[in-house]
């Protein structure tokens, strides 16, 4: 039984260790951009979240892989917290975006961030995920069909981002290529910090979600096993995944 | 595999010539959007980007209209158990329903595309007829094959008519997307231009990543 | 010599059915409940019970509908579910629903279902002639009354001569008319083997080789049916 638990404590304390850091270089280390002024300092919280975001759709994407594969479902489970708390993510994403937007260019939101754009569908399309879990009452079948939302829309990520980039036929000089190219030290390596910060946090908060969800499960099956009940009275619908141990 | 998808197809369109639900409120439906369009935009001719937008945005809502029909009747009359129970490949089901999909659709660009060059397209298309052609079949094979999934997705859900526009939308921005940067030039005022290579070859992509997709996660809706 | 040698004992034919503590939940919710059993090839089994009980969950089992969860099942020699696609096409199922579609005639739907069990077209005209549906082949199923269309269910389920049939109340769904029509295409001269819910303890037990009550997902009676009395199967429901 894996016990989701194990390791967290370190793990939160690496992790406001790295964030602080990395919040500490943002304001103290990093030169301020030329023609952007300070406002450009999102950028490091705007592009990590985004990076995270992604590899947390695509690892939800494959944790609904492995569910459908071995009829296992831990494995939906996983998936559920990997996907939303990337929605979350994305969330902070468009809201880092637009504040730079503002700050940059004067207006909430512009069409030719194609990063900026191709999250917005990106969340549209997340943002169901959650109303559809909730419309399916049997929880086998919500699992499974969750599932397979996750493997399509983990497909659709990259094929969007793709598309959308080819679209952008202003290609300024502010996006995360064009950037990298030209990155002094001292920004990259703030830069590097902080994602190495947010992954850090989303893991810590996956593994505490994953504990959490999991203690539940267990309390249950014991309350089942003191009373001595065979079935216990159905609940009330719920969108996330239950654990049954 | 050949014959399973041939009999439920021939089951479907039978099935729609005897009810005529679909493909008639479908075209109806884009001749109306068009003159919503008209009254919307207050424009009497459209032509390159704007004249692209307006074609596909419309021929996608039309489709959305008909994916809610088309697993109803499996859903509501025991179509599903009844072909669960056949020993066929489950994902013959699949093919079948896309490809239904497309032809409905082809069939409503058939009424849809003339009307719509009658009452606001300012350019002939006579000219790139055949492009217009390579472009609507990519783009209907797109929204059949991500349409026919999620509509696979959502007849088993109980928000069933709501949550499956919700889903299908934003996966098929890349197809309005790469359909309409294709159309446009096509459509263009004072001569058509080329037909921009790549992104044919966008749909082409998205095309072929989303049916293999989709070929491999079918069945999964299904089994119980 | 000769005589010693031939009167060596063949094997008995495997049981048609053998489930060893099938369970089946749905969410918190046990519907089959370590239930174990034995059907034998060409045996009636009928299955008994409250609503909730678990029958119909059973009897979608048996036809590769649903996955057992825990325990195992054979059917027909076949483990489910990994076999289950082998088991296709062997099972006919009937429900209170006609499963056919009710823009198409009797004789679309069946030509359809045809197609898919892989049937000879001229199995069709047989099978309308059984159940006496032959002038009324071309209506749509949606003209046809209740009874009417359930006894073209009844075509739909045996078109493809099935050796385990799933009845689900079938006479409950069927006129007195159609009963006796069907009778030597379901009923126990078919040589099928037959599991049957039933909600009436004496039509039932009359029908059954071995009566099987089921109460909350458990095995709560199960016993050759000539031993069963409507009593027992009145307690069911208590």
């Amino acid at each position: 039984m894996t016990l989701y638990g194990k390791g967290l404590r370190s793990l939160s304390i690496a992790t406001a260790v790295v964030l602080t850091g990395a919040f500490l270089l943002i304001a103290f280390y990093a030169p301020e951009d030329a023609d952007q002024g300070i406002i450009q300092k999102i950028f490091y919280i705007h592009v990590a979240m985004a990076i995270v975001a992604l590899c947390g759709f695509t690892a939800g994407g494959v944790m609904g892989f492995m569910h459908l594969r071995t009829h296992d479902r831990r494995w939906d489970l996983r998936s559920y917290v990997a996907i939303h708390l990337s929605l979350i993510l994305a969330v902070g994403v468009l809201l880092t975006g637009a504040v730079w937007a503002k700050g940059s260019w004067g207006s909430w939101w512009v069409w030719d961030e194609p990063m900026l754009v191709s999250f917005l569908i990106v969340f549209l399309l997340y943002a169901t995920y959650q109303p559809l879990r909730f419309s399916i009452e049997d929880p086998e079948r919500q699992s499974r069909y969750a599932s397979v939302f996750a493997v399509v829309a983990g497909a659709f990520v990259p094929i969007n981002f793709a598309a959308v980039r080819m679209a952008d036929s202003f290609i300024h000089p502010r996006t995360l290529g064009t950037t990298t190219g030209g990155m002094p030290g001292e920004m990259m390596l703030t830069f590097l910090v902080t994602l190495v910060g947010v992954a850090l946090l989303f893991v810590t908060l996956w593994k505490y979600e994953m504990a959490a969800k999991h203690a539940r499960g267990q309390v249950k099956a014991l309350r089942r096993r003191i009373t001595g009940e065979r079935a216990s009275v159905v609940g009330g619908r719920s969108a996330a995944p239950q654990v049954h141990v | 595999m050949r014959s399973t998808v041939a009999a439920i197809l021939r089951k479907d369109l039978r099935l729609e010539l005897r009810t005529f639900e679909a493909i008639p409120s479908m075209t109806l439906f884009s001749l109306t959007t068009f003159v919503l369009f008209h009254f919307g935009l207050n424009e009497t001719s459209v032509e390159g980007d704007l004249a692209a937008g307006v074609l596909w945005v419309t021929l996608l809502f039309a489709a959305i209209l008909g994916l809610n029909r088309l697993f109803v009747a499996e859903e509501e009359q025991g179509g599903f158990d009844g072909f669960l129970l056949a020993p066929v490949d489950r994902t013959a089901m699949f093919v079948a329903k896309a490809t239904g999909l497309f032809l409905f659709l082809a069939l409503v660009e058939l009424v849809a595309v003339p009307a719509f060059t009658i009452l606001l397209l300012g350019p002939s298309p006579w000219a790139i007829l055949p492009e217009l052609i390579l472009v609507l079949a990519l783009g209907n094979a797109g929204i059949a094959v991500v349409g026919t999934l999620v509509a696979g997705i959502a007849v088993r859900t109980r928000a069933r008519d709501l949550i499956g526009p919700l889903i299908t939308l934003p996966l098929l921005v890349p197809v309005i997307l790469a359909a309409s940067q294709a159309t446009a030039p096509l459509l263009a005022e004072g001569g058509a231009q080329a037909l921009p290579g790549r992104w044919v070859a966008v749909l082409g992509i998205y095309d072929l990543i989303f049916g293999l997709v989709a070929y491999g996660v079918f069945d999964f809706l299904l089994e119980d | 010599m000769t005589a010693a040698i031939n009167s060596i004992p063949a094997h008995p034919p495997p049981a048609a059915i053998v489930l060893e503590d099938l369970t089946r939940v749905f969410g918190e919710r046990i519907a089959l409940d370590e239930v174990s059993l034995t059907v034998e090839a060409g045996t009636t089994l009928v299955v008994f019970g409250p609503n909730g009980a678990g029958k119909s969950t059973l009897l979608r089992i048996l036809a590769t509908l649903l996955r057992p969860q825990l325990g195992t099942a054979r059917v027909l020699g076949h483990e489910l579910p990994r076999e289950g696609w082998a088991l296709r096409g062997k099972v006919g199922l009937l429900t209170h629903e006609p499963l056919l579609y009710r823009d198409l005639s009797v004789r679309e739907n069946l030509r359809f279902h045809a197609r898919l069990h892989g049937v000879a077209a001229g199995r069709i005209d047989e099978v309308l002639a059984a159940t006496k549906l032959t002038d009324r082949a071309g209506d749509p199923i949606r003209a046809l009354s209740r009874g009417l269309a359930q006894r073209a269910a009844v075509c739909r389920a045996i078109l493809h001569d099935p050796p385990l049939l799933l009845l689900d109340e079938p006479r409950a769904n069927l006129d007195p008319a159609s009963v006796e029509l069907v009778e030597p295409l379901i009923g126990r001269a078919s040589g099928r083997t037959r599991v049957i819910t039933s909600h009436d303890p004496r039509g039932g037990l009359a029908e059954a080789d071995v009566a099987l009550g089921l109460r909350g997902g458990r095995v709560e009676l199960l016993r050759d049916a000539r031993e069963v009395t409507v009593e027992d199967v009145g307690a069911l429901y208590g």
